[in-house]
């Protein structure tokens, strides 16, 4: 672990044991699939075996007539809703097209669109019935990639869409092209023509999944009296009831949302597909509804992130990056809102580079919508940056860290939307990676090669509100509103403990449910031992303040002559007059009741965070096949809170960074049917096919922060695509611009077949 | 998952009592394959038949004349822990102890993976290797076939309609001889073959030339391939035979190109995977055992 300017703290840096661990391990702890309420049935939905057509007519009176079946809805049991985008935080999303995309209206636009569903007594019976919908497709080209859908002559998604560039100009001619943007500085075209060298390619990746290993639920209860209750599996309770009151124009207040375990969510549980369709047949049937998705829905109905493509143009002078010119187009899925913009403005990040143009398109096509995927939009970009910066290098002949660390951004480098950095460390990474024991040892071996990538991930602030409220015994039950979804009860009331002094174990938190909290924006952009912990730390500042007013009250001295240190209260003017916390807790009766801490907040002043990654592969020859032999994160995390759980977001990072390079993807066949809709066939790497990621945690504490947290848990997806592929060409001496790298793609391209 | 009968017969009498009765019947092994199946869709039944109950299909040993015979329902578990089938059969060991994980392999068969009749099913190029031999009960009899007469398409096999698979029969190996299957998933665990390569080796007593190579290929054919390999008697077992025989089994090869893998990748893939299970073959086959 490198520190910089590390202050000494007596509860951040340690190890504790998570608060719901013995749940998790022992098996009692409540996931969605485990609701189960009084009276409650189950639904199944209807998914279009189309990527493209018009719903002509939906005949749902047969399957209502099941035996079983107690209610069929469609999008008509919707109320109709606004062209209006409602911010999801890291994401945002327009209100009809969410209505459309949770029970098709005019058009099924991918297969597995949610088109009808069914509450039954049972989810067999639910199934049954479904069979029994008729649906009147008039089936319509399908277009599900990118760059064809982005032709003049493809066929069109939504015949009302036109492109929306910056600056709010709109094209006269309909497009899948959702919107066009531009980032520009310098002189490209000058600086390619006095570089030293320029490299110049084009780059794709697949539409992916997040892989969550527990599929998406909802159990819905709509009472006589207008009230709703949802229990799901979110990252965020309040973004579900703001899309539920949204999407059923219900009030805020008559709905609550209980947030359950959740068993993975990876950005992909920030959006609402089952909420609101068991929500409208509960409201139908009178009973409790649950809805859960199979594999097969997960993959089909719910939302990866885009296939890309890139098109790159990168030039070096005296050793420095000096000019990158770029077009990317991601898939958007059925309905505007890729993460290209979030790929343009990260893609440049680790360098600072004089001259750029990032053009980047949304573009939509018959897939699924996409959604959140751990630092949406960055990974594929980076694959091509950190791809070509690596062909710069080798055709220069220089060390490739050597020349990253050249070219590195820092305090007040322009990111390429213009927003100088505040302190970063990015260039301390890079030299933790360039001593590192991995980078030190040499690679040898046939067929084994090394490469190396940086990535950058802006990490996000927005609104968090706790409660600490401290009990007559001095322990503090801290009441948030955060999706724990990897480790930050502990990292929260791990900030608690540091605030107030007092021992972790006396802190419990709870993740409480959208009535028992102020609003808490989503778990996502790693904001939330960030954003949650400026609040935890705000509230404990409020419990420490109200405790000296407390003690000042009981010696009847000036609360200013009182002073909080070390969890205990002292009067500077007098020695003899101290008090524990635990001692004054116990008086808070007698001293004006209970002590609550408050904070509600929006948070400002997030860290970005660097990562560089070392990667050793070897490819066999006769297979394709690579194995990763070893590999190294190293990356700034602000502070390590608790650094295990640091250390295990970027292991986990790695780890889906090194699917995404080597095997998984969404394969379509022609008609837009995907046809690995399995865990089988969609190959996400198991615990055989990655070795230890090992990891060092640079420690460059955020100024944004009172102990200097940065987000760490997106930026270890991002370069693991390029470090891989610049391992693969060094291994191979074949560069590899498409993903994934899978053994088939290479044993062709090594031995020249097909 | 759709309603359907579940029954659990005692005895082989009487699972052949609940045949014929017009059902359409799936039997339950280890469910591994049938279970995911139905819930699937992907097959439908009246009834299922559990077969863990009949003590014939659920045990295994070795003969007096040394012939493994298998129960058709016993869990591969059981098989690949046998310290004698470890010794005797390691070619057989190579395949049922990659079937899946652990808790596949716990509940998983045999007859399971035989019947299924997936061309990538991972023991029946083993079993053809190995010159097994399956018995088939009714309530009329029993037959015998070869492992390669078996697999009868893709999800097909070649039982009768009231007929069920009793038994695999692994005949005593040849002296001088080494078995080894091998096959290419891009992951380590949790993946169907993309191609596979079961051999059995025999050579003559000096060791110095091959009497015979039985050679069974996977995924490369609507059903498990046995590649005639007449022509590799005779020859040394050396580099330059075994390169021979990864070409025959690269020509025998008659793949389809789907999302698990291309037609000239796996042509190529069999020829290396060949080669590489003749070199195990080999060396089990000069080891003292
Ligand atoms: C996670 C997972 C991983 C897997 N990995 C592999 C793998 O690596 N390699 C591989 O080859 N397979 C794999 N499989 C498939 C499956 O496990 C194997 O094919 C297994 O051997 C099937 O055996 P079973 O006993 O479970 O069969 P079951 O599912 O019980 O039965 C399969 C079929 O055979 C029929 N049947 C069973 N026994 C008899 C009998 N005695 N007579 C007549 N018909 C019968 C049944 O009607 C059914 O149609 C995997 C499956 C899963 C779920």
């Amino acid at each position: 672990m490198t520190t910089v300017e590390k202050p000494v703290y007596s509860v951040i840096g340690t190890r504790p044991i998570r608060p719901d661990g013995v749940e998790k391990v022992t098996g009692k702890a409540q996931y969605g699939a485990d609701v189960h309420l009084p009276g409650m049935i189950y639904g199944r939905i209807l998914r279009s075996p189309h990527a493209h057509a018009r719903i002509r007519s939906i005949d749902t009176s047969a399957a209502a007539k099941h035996p079983g079946v107690l209610a069929v809805v469609t999008h008509g049991d919707l109320p109709a809703a606004d062209d209006r985008v409602e911010e999801l935080g890291e994401t945002a999303v327009n209100v009809r097209e969410l209505s459309s995309n949770i029970l098709a209206s005019d058009k099924v636009l991918y297969r597995g669109h949610a088109v009808a569903a069914v509450a039954a007594a049972s989810p067999h019976v639910a199934e049954e019935a479904l069979a029994k919908i008729k649906v009147d497709y008039e089936v319509l080209p399908a277009v599900v990639d990118v760059r064809d859908a982005m032709r003049e002559d493809a066929p069109l998604l939504n015949e009302a869409r036109r492109t929306k560039s910056m600056g709010g100009q709109v094209s006269d001619r309909p497009s899948n092209i959702a919107s066009h943007n531009q980032f520009k500085a310098g002189d490209v075209e000058a600086a390619f023509a006095e570089a030293d060298v320029v490299v110049e390619r084009e780059f794709t990746t697949k539409m992916v999944h997040q892989g969550y290993v527990e599929p998406q639920n909802a159990t819905a209860a709509w009472n006589s009296d207008g009230t709703l209750t949802v229990y799901t599996s979110t990252q965020g309770a309040f973004a579900v009831r703001a899309q539920l009151s949204e999407i059923l124009r219900h009030p805020l207040a008559r709905i609550k949302v209980v947030p359950m375990e959740i068993g993975g969510g990876f950005g992909g549980k920030t959006v609402v597909y089952l909420d609101p369709v068991a929500a409208v047949l509960s409201k139908k049937t009178g009973r409790p509804v649950k809805l859960t998705m199979n594999r097969a829905e997960v993959f089909e109905g719910t939302g990866p992130t885009s296939g890309t493509y890139i098109k790159i143009k990168a030039a070096a002078k005296d050793g420095r990056l000096t000019a990158v010119k770029a077009t990317l187009a991601y898939e958007a899925g059925a309905y505007p809102g890729s993460s290209v913009g979030a790929g343009a403005m990260t893609m440049l990040s680790p360098y600072d580079v004089e001259n750029f143009e990032i053009d980047a398109y949304d573009v939509v096509v018959n897939k699924p919508k996409t959604a959140a995927y751990r630092a949406p939009g960055a990974p594929a970009a980076a694959f091509a940056t950190e791809s070509a910066v690596d062909e710069l290098t080798k055709k220069l002949g220089i060390d490739p860290l050597d020349f990253r660390r050249n070219s590195a951004s820092r305090m007040g480098t322009r990111m390429v939307n213009g927003i100088a950095f505040p302190r970063i460390g990015n260039e301390e990474t890079l030299d933790a990676a360039i001593n590192s024991p991995h980078y030190r040892s040499p690679i040898e071996g046939p067929n084994r090669g090394r490469g190396v990538a940086s990535g950058y991930w802006f990490n996000a602030g927005m609104q968090s509100s706790v409660t600490a409220a401290v009990n007559s015994d001095g322990t503090i039950n801290l009441i948030e509103g955060s999706t724990d979804i990897g480790g930050t009860r502990a990292s929260l009331a791990m900030q608690l403990a540091e605030t107030l002094s007092v021992p972790y174990e006396t802190i419990r938190p709870t993740v409480a449910d959208t009535d028992s909290v102020g609003h808490n924006d989503v778990t996502g952009g790693s904001r939330t031992t960030f954003a949650s912990g400026l609040a935890v730390y705000e509230a404990g500042m409020d419990v420490r303040r109200q405790m000296c007013a407390r003690a000042a009250k009981l010696w009847s001295v000036d609360p200013d002559d009182v002073v909080y240190e070390g969890g205990k209260l002292r009067c500077t003017k007098d020695s003899t007059r101290e008090l524990t916390f635990s001692e004054l807790a116990k008086q808070s009766a007698r001293t004006g009741g209970p002590i609550v801490g408050k904070a509600s907040l929006l948070a400002r002043g997030a860290g970005g965070a660097f990562a560089t990654h070392i990667v050793d592969v070897e490819v066999d020859p006769e297979t394709g096949k690579t194995t990763i032999l070893r590999y190294t994160a190293v990356q700034d995390v602000g502070t390590a809170i608790h650094p295990a759980y640091v250390e295990g977001q970027i292991q986990g990072g790695v780890v889906q960074g090194i699917g995404w390079a080597l095997n998984e993807e969404y394969a379509y066949d022609e008609s837009g049917r995907m046809l690995n809709s399995s865990f089988l066939d969609y190959r996400m790497p198991t615990t055989l096919d990655v070795p230890m990621i090992d990891t060092i945690v640079v420690e460059v504490p955020n100024p944004g922060h009172p102990y200097g947290v940065r987000g760490v848990g997106e930026v270890p997806i991002v370069p693991p695509l390029a470090a891989i592929a610049n391992a693969i060409a060094d291994a191979t001496g074949h560069r590899f611009t498409d993903l994934p790298m899978s053994p088939r793609r290479v044993l062709e391209a090594l031995e020249g077949l097909e | 998952m759709e309603a359907f009968d579940y029954v659990a017969p005692r005895s082989l009498a009487e699972v052949y009592s609940h045949l014929g009765n017009g059902k359409r019947t799936l039997f339950l092994a280890g469910g591994t394959d049938v279970i995911v199946q139905l819930r699937e869709g992907r097959r439908h039944c009246d009834q299922l038949i559990d077969l863990k109950h009949v003590p014939e299909l659920m045990r295994h040993g070795f003969t007096s004349d040394g012939t493994l015979e298998i129960g058709a329902a016993s869990p591969l578990a059981e098989i690949y822990e046998d310290a004698e089938v470890q010794r005797r059969l390691p070619g057989l060991v190579d395949a049922a102890s990659l079937i899946g994980g652990i808790q596949i392999q716990s509940r998983a068969s045999l007859g399971g993976n035989l019947c299924n009749a997936s061309p990538a099913a991972d023991s029946t190029p083993a079993l053809m290797a190995l010159g097994a031999r399956l018995v088939i009960g009714s309530a009329s009899g029993s037959r015998e076939v070869a492992a390669e007469e078996f697999p009868a398409g893709p999800g097909q096999n070649s039982l009768r309609p009231g007929e069920i698979l009793v038994q695999i029969k692994v005949p005593p190996q040849p002296a001088h001889s080494g078995a080894a299957y091998l096959r290419f998933i891009p992951r380590n665990e949790m993946d169907i073959a993309v191609a596979s390569a079961g051999v059995r080796l025999v050579l003559s007593p000096d060791n110095s030339r091959i009497e015979d190579v039985r050679l069974a290929l996977g995924a490369v054919g609507p059903t498990v391939i046995l590649v005639n390999t007449n022509d590799l008697a005779g020859k040394a077992a050396n580099a330059e035979t075994f390169k021979l025989a990864g070409e025959m089994a690269s020509a025998a090869a008659r793949p389809i190109d789907d999302m698990r893998g291309g037609v000239a990748q796996r042509r190529r893939l069999v020829s290396v995977l060949t080669v590489r299970a003749l070199n195990t073959a080999l060396q089990r086959a000069t080891e003292a055992r």
